[in-house]
């Protein structure tokens, strides 16, 4: 119904049909995910990257469908904001592991 | 005659009439939003805390010896229900329909409730095996982690109960629907944060 459907800035709202299917592709990828280590179907760096994508790809699922984030103009900035924040994230994360690992090479004296 | 401009009314302020309609709703879950990525910060030191230290288990026993994978699936299922259900509860507020809003809000809140217990269980279990906060640098990684998502959790459930209490003191007021907003964002949120951590933490620590 058109007067149910009042929208706030910066909050948009979903219906029935969105969370069944943000719902049914969450567990297909949670699944999916668990699947491959229980069973041991792939190991070491492959397993890895398969698990980091899967899960990258839920994340966006649960943005699009159950926190309805879209490219439309009055999202922009929540988009914008959402931006930066990943790049901080990437920063803090990519920044850490760099550099502790070249601390620990450098401290392994003698070799 | 007269060129120059006459005097403003005595009202006049200076402001622009349109401004004063303000969207005070958008304008407190885009605030709250802020908040959100504020706290994806603070769980990104923890993670990259975890990625540094995650290795140092010093003679504890290890996280792949101790984690049963059937378990953390169980508490994963859970609250990715209860993202689900708190869905439906907006949609059921978006009817106006305050019954059926608070039975998916009270579903939300069992099945957060069925995650955190599941979660204090895995850690006495962890911790009685020899593996305790205070054990290691990675179990001090890892408690820090996986507790402050659980905390989150807990402060999720609190205000549930609280905006409940609200609403059937207040109705659906423009208010509480604005505060049923932010919440909803804060759970669904919570459940983002989950995956993050049954794919870093407990997937790609079983390896």
């Amino acid at each position: 119904m058109a007067s149910t459907e009042k929208h706030h800035g910066g909050a948009a709202h979903g219906s029935l049909k969105e969370y069944t299917i943000g719902l049914l592709l969450c567990i297909v990828l949670t699944a999916f995910s668990f699947g491959i280590v229980m069973t041991e179907a792939v190991s070491g760096t492959t397993a890895v990257i398969v698990i980091l994508i899967t899960a990258v790809a839920q994340i966006m699922v649960q943005l699009v469908f159950f926190l309805h984030m879209n490219t439309s103009s009055d999202q922009i900035w929540n988009n914008t904001s959402a931006v930066f924040v990943v790049v901080l994230v990437a920063i803090l994360i990519v920044g850490s592991i760099w550099i502790m690992a070249h601390l620990n090479h450098n401290m392994m004296m003698g070799h | 005659m007269s060129t120059e401009l006459s005097a403003p009314p005595a009202d006049y302020t200076g402001y622009v009439e349109k401004e004063q309609h303000h969207d005070y709703g958008g304008d407190t879950v885009f605030g709250f939003w802020i908040y959100v990525l504020s706290d994806v910060i603070l769980f990104a030191t923890l993670f990259a805390v975890f990625a540094v230290l995650g290795g140092n288990y010093a003679g504890t026993p290890e996280l792949k010896d101790l984690v049963e994978l059937d378990y953390v699936l169980k508490g994963t299922a859970l609250l990715l229900f209860s993202s689900f259900t708190f869905g439906i509860a907006i949609l059921e507020a978006n009817k106006g329909n305050i019954k059926g809003l608070f039975s998916w809000l009270g579903a939300t809140w069992v099945l957060g409730a069925g995650f955190l217990a599941m979660e204090i269980n895995e850690f006495i279990h962890f911790t009685e095996a020899g593996a305790a906060a205070w054990s290691s640098g990675a179990w001090s990684a890892f408690y820090a982690l996986t507790g402050t998502h659980g905390l989150h959790v807990l402060a999720g459930l609190i205000w549930l109960i609280v905006l409940v209490f609200l609403i059937q003191k207040e109705g659906l007021t423009e208010n509480n629907k604005v505060r049923l907003m932010c919440l909803s964002l804060f759970w669904h949120f919570l459940d983002i944060i989950w995956v993050c951590v049954f794919s870093v933490v407990y997937l790609m620590g079983v390896l």
